[in-house]
């Protein structure tokens, strides 16, 4: 450092290159400017215009449109087809959410095994992400048919399987089934990538001092993984909140209304029954919805999210 | 200094929205001078498309003082009502627009749609007259005001797969037709041999799923049945005709006559082959070709006898559109006698004076000249389109979720007694 300094002072002055704070920050915000720009003109403006809609009676066709106040969230609160789409969709997560996470987890720890084949499971796991989401619905409505290919399964051992979709006992599950195994390959990268990172000299001293596996597991893996299942957890729960194309293709959101959706409910509401404000309405509560799961994920973190303060 | 530079920023950036906005907004209103009119249809077919801009080419360069140019946009979302919704509900209104009989009553009383009865009548040799009444009646008012020219006017009939019916050993359907055994009694009994015997679908409704229920209700009427009132104020659900009907479809259901519901999944098609029986509109036959032999019958009678049935679609000019008068003119071009010949090749016309078989056989060339006067001719001038209402959008859902029970072999006297106190305080208004 010294003889560093010395030669500096003592030979030709190198240009020293002046901070300019005033030119980084606004070829900073210049970067960021047209991804700000698009997430405040197709995200935020919108989302205030939602709020505004959600206080009116909207009629898209005829044009006309009425403030009503509070109107439309008291209607909200005495519709009961609403009550059933808030089960619905908080059945459906916590459904995926459990489903997805623990399936995700073991495919993971399962592949971090050193095994022959392992590449080919993984890109067989995760080839379901990178599917059509239409194409998947389709090909499980195929699967899930009366007739279909898990019925026929069933039928060869000697089990008469049910009307999956036309339930109200089993469309619920069909659709979590259908949206796990859609969603599942990405979490479980995410999981592989956290279980590789987790130090392997930690978890020898474990088994030198006579922990078992399931301890280890338990006591070393999953803590060291929870920032992922937090990132997991949370990214999951808002994807399932928001799930549309299976229920549109798969149940239209029946049996009766077991699979009628937030999303769908609020789609039907706004582009069938042509009331915008009350589907602005509905918007508005799934939102608040969404932002309170993830606030409560958040807040608790650092009760069960090794590392955080 | 730092506040000085925050309010720079958000002086910009409100500038930038304010631009942003402005653009998306559109332009000036275009309301002088020629012209240039939009429709918005359900096609996206080529064929379709190509022959309304033949006829949308020729109307500018007659009146081209009055329309400059005239566009056809297929509307592309799987729900049409809903894309168009959308579309409008963007600010970008149509002058003139394809609407489905579903809506027809709601789009009318809600004053969406523009009076463009006294255009046609004012257009030298339209012959309003000429139009079949119950094609129109849809589309009309109380008061006498004409809201669309049913463009389409299709007969809802059964296709019936012949070589299946031969495979399962069961009788010639056709050799029924005029006579008293030619019943859905009949038909639902060749259907479950058939299914028992090959496997095969008996008969389906293709357009029939839990959220399009009204394919399945609308057969009710041979029973009897109606979903409502004339006066569309008194759920009728809950009737001894209904729940009777109902029942009879579910039995079907339980028998293998008729595939079980699946959630939302359309059933199989006719055109697979795989269907023995299929109750479908004209243009079906399209799509269909010489793999198998088929017929194309009307629809059988139910205990209270004989009912047929149209599917139909208007086209309109929108109350919201700037060129009212010019978008009346061109319908009224459009819909013309010499050019609703041209587009039976597509689209059954409404016309009397077009009901024949020569014209109709554009629109459905593999039909034999005895099946186009049997399930067309003699079945459009009493042919009722389905039942509709005024507030349908309101509760169409409601009544989705309540059928929902009847599809999967549930109560169905409980199903539509629950479905009747769902939806009366609506039709009541």
């Amino acid at each position: 450092m010294t003889a560093l300094a010395s030669a500096a002072e003592g030979g030709r002055a190198a240009p020293r290159r002046r901070p300019r704070p005033d030119r980084d920050r606004w070829l900073g915000a210049a970067f960021v400017a047209p991804q700000a720009l698009g997430v405040i003109v197709l995200g935020v403006v919108p989302f205030f215009f939602v709020i505004w809609y959600s206080f009116n009676e909207w009629r898209p066709l005829t044009g006309q449109m009425e403030f009503i106040g509070l109107e439309n969230y008291s209607r909200l609160i005495a519709d009961p087809t609403f009550s059933a789409s808030v089960l619905a969709s908080l059945l459906f997560s916590a459904g995926v959410l459990v489903l997805n996470l623990v399936i995700a987890i073991g495919l993971a720890v399962l592949l971090n095994r050193r095994m022959k084949g392992t590449t080919a499971f993984r890109t067989i796991f995760f080839s379901p992400v990178v599917v059509s989401v239409v194409a998947w619905s389709v090909t499980w409505g195929f699967l899930l048919a009366p007739n279909g290919g898990i019925n026929g399964a069933l039928d060869l051992l000697g089990v008469t399987g049910p009307n999956w979709l036309a339930d109200p006992s089993t469309a619920l599950i069909s659709l979590v089934v259908v949206q796990v195994f859609k969603g599942v390959g990405m979490n479980m990268v995410l999981f592989l990538a956290a279980l590789q990172s987790v130090p392997e000299e930690i978890r020898e001293a474990a088994q030198l001092d006579g922990a078992s596996p399931s301890k280890s597991f338990w006591s070393i893996t999953v803590p060291m993984i929870a920032p992922t299942i937090l990132l997991t957890g949370i990214l999951t729960t808002i994807g399932s909140l928001e799930v549309f194309a299976p229920v549109q293709l798969l149940t239209g959101g029946g049996p009766g209304d077991s699979t009628n959706v937030l999303p769908f409910f609020l789609y039907r509401t706004a582009f069938i029954s042509q009331q915008f404000g009350y589907a602005s309405a509905i918007g508005v509560v799934l939102f608040a919805i969404i932002l309170a799961l993830t606030m409560l994920q958040w807040t608790t973190r650092r009760k069960w999210v090794h590392d955080e303060v | 200094m730092r506040a000085t530079r925050s309010r720079g920023a958000a002086i910009a950036l409100t500038g930038v929205l304010a631009v942003s906005l402005s653009a998306c907004a559109g332009g000036d209103d275009g309301a002088s001078g020629p012209a240039d009119l939009k429709m918005a249809l359900w096609s996206s077919n080529e064929d379709h498309l190509a022959l309304l801009q033949e006829i949308g080419d020729a109307y500018v360069a007659e009146h081209g003082d009055e329309v400059a140019s005239i566009t056809f946009e297929p509307v592309t979302n799987p729900d049409y009502i809903a894309g168009l919704t959308t579309q409008i509900a963007g600010g970008d209104v149509p002058d003139l627009a394809w609407i489905p009989e579903a809506s027809g009553p709601e789009f009318v009383d809600s004053g969406i749609l523009y009076d463009v009865r006294e255009t046609l009548e004012g257009t030298e040799g339209y012959d309003l007259d000429d139009i079949i009444p119950a094609a129109l009646e849809p589309w009309q008012d109380d008061a006498g005001g004409v809201y669309a020219y049913p463009f389409s006017n299709s007969p809802i009939a059964l296709y019936v797969n012949e070589t299946l019916l031969a495979e399962a050993g069961q009788p010639d359907v056709k050799a029924l037709v005029g006579t008293p055994e030619y019943t859905w009694e009949t038909v639902t009994d060749i259907a479950a041999a058939t299914n028992g015997a090959t496997g095969a679908s008996g008969l389906n409704i293709p357009t029939f799923n839990p959220t399009n229920w009204s394919a399945v209700t609308m057969l009710g009427s041979a029973w009897g049945a109606a979903p409502w009132s004339e006066d569309g104020a008194t759920c009728e659900f809950a009737s001894p005709e209904m729940i009777e009907y109902l029942t009879w479809y579910q039995d079907q259901i339980a028998r293998g006559a008729i595939p079980a519901v699946s959630g939302n999944a359309a059933p199989a098609a006719f055109a697979s082959g795989d269907v023995a029986f299929s109750v479908a509109q004209l243009s079906q036959s399209g799509s269909l070709d010489d793999s198998f032999e088929w017929s194309f019958l009307p629809l059988p009678a139910g205990p209270e006898g004989y009912h047929p049935i149209v599917g139909q679609a208007g086209v309109s000019v929108l109350e919201r559109s700037e060129r009212k008068e010019e978008a009346a003119g061109f319908l009224a071009y459009l819909t013309n006698s010499a050019n609703a010949e041209l587009l039976a090749q597509f689209f059954p016309p409404p016309r009397q004076s077009l009901l024949n078989v020569e014209t109709l056989s554009q629109a459905a060339p593999k039909l034999s000249p005895e099946e186009i006067q049997t399930a067309i001719i003699d079945v459009v001038p009493e042919a009722q389109v389905k039942p509709q209402h005024s507030v349908l959008s309101q509760f169409s859902d409601a009544v989705r979720a309540g059928l929902d029970p009847v599809w999967s072999g549930g109560d169905v006297e409980s199903a539509v007694n629950e479905i009747c106190e769902q939806i009366s305080p609506t039709l009541e208004g």
